[in-house]
């Protein structure tokens, strides 16, 4: 079975025919998917002001990604299953969009990078982590999350 | 002049039809409104979360505030500009939309709880500052602020469906539908 079949077999379950059917359930779950983007735009921007040595410039960069990161994992969990959603309703559109998996890339991408090299970056202490390497890690991080949310944008259009 | 003639002249505006008909234009000032998002209610969110005490609770409330307010209004700066222009690209379209009319109301509403909660619950805010949770009026303004944004979202997320349920260009519609949505008589002339 090739991943397009199983595109087709998702779309076409009785669960996913139901929803579509649906005029109003695709938009409520859209829009569900946006409190998610504001919620990780939120979370994601202070910590990466901070990095950036804009924001809230007088707290350690340890304590805002501290306070901030329940707030991106809430976030996380209000747009990953209303996206998977999303993606069911029409699986077979956004198997041949290419800004399908440039989005999913970058996701893949920025959630590896965010809890691994960002978080170790974040929660250490600043005198250790130049400023430089700081801003270094903000922007691959701002730029992958752009980049999620365009092509997000992008496989909207009909 | 009213406001459906004032609409019906911008939407005869040359730069109005440029930008309806463009191929990437519209598309890229709708982008930018949705992706501003991020900037503005995402740094909204932080900032009504402290209000209610729900995060940075070490930080001071002031100082989260004054940190973060420049780039929750550059941000909305931008969302009014893509915004109006979004508008401009389809003045007749939105002068008849249901959603629209009511995120406008919304709009409105958003901004009095911000000029409410800056001449009352700020101008106290050093009784307050280094509270973790801060005073039940504080935290009514930040969920308020919370419920009004999570409510513009929707409505404007929902105004491209309206096509799809009771536009004006589906009649006949129930009168009430036709006033709420102040579908004009004539059709054609509420094509943009």
């Amino acid at each position: 079975m090739t991943l397009l079949d199983v595109c087709r077999w998702i779309q076409n379950s009785s669960l996913l025919v139901a929803m579509r059917s649906s005029p109003w359930l695709f938009p409520i779950v859209a829009t569900i998917h946006l409190f998610g983007l504001a919620i990780i735009g939120g979370s994601v921007l202070v910590v990466d002001l901070r990095l950036l040595g804009l924001g809230l410039r007088r707290q350690p960069v340890s304590q805002i990604a501290r306070d901030a990161e329940p707030w991106l994992l809430r976030g996380l969990l209000v747009s990953i299953p209303t996206g998977v959603l999303l993606f069911m309703c029409f699986a077979t559109k956004y198997y041949y969009l290419t800004f399908f998996w440039v989005k999913m890339a970058s996701l893949l991408l920025v959630l590896l990078f965010t809890f691994s090299v960002r978080r170790k970056v974040a929660m250490s202490d600043e005198t250790r982590i130049g400023p430089v390497w700081s801003r270094l890690v903000a922007l691959v991080s701002l730029s992958l999350w752009t980049s999620v949310a365009i092509g997000g944008r992008l496989i909207g259009f009909p | 002049m009213s406001l459906l003639r004032f609409c019906q002249w911008l939407a005869a505006t040359p730069w109005s039809i440029a930008l309806h008909e463009s191929r990437y234009m519209y598309l890229i000032v709708l982008t930018v409104h949705v992706l501003t998002l991020t900037v503005f209610v995402g740094t909204a969110l932080m900032l009504d979360l402290r209000l209610l005490g729900m995060t940075m609770t070490r930080v001071p409330a002031s100082e989260v505030i004054a940190r973060l307010l420049p780039w929750t209004t550059a941000g909305f700066v931008v969302m009014m500009i893509s915004g109006a222009l979004l508008f401009y690209a389809a003045p007749m379209l939105r002068y008849q939309n249901f959603f629209f009319r009511v995120k406008m109301v919304a709009l409105v509403l958003a901004a009095l709880n911000v000029w409410m909660f800056r001449s009352t619950v700020y101008r106290g805010i050093a009784e307050w500052d280094l509270d973790p949770v801060p005073p039940r009026r504080a935290r009514v303004a930040g969920g308020v602020s919370l419920a009004l944004w999570a409510i513009l979202i929707t409505l404007g997320r929902m105004i491209p469906y309206q096509l799809y349920w009771f536009d004006c260009s589906r009649q006949p519609q129930s009168a009430i539908v036709n006033t709420l949505s102040g579908c004009i008589a004539d059709p054609d002339s509420g094509h943009r």
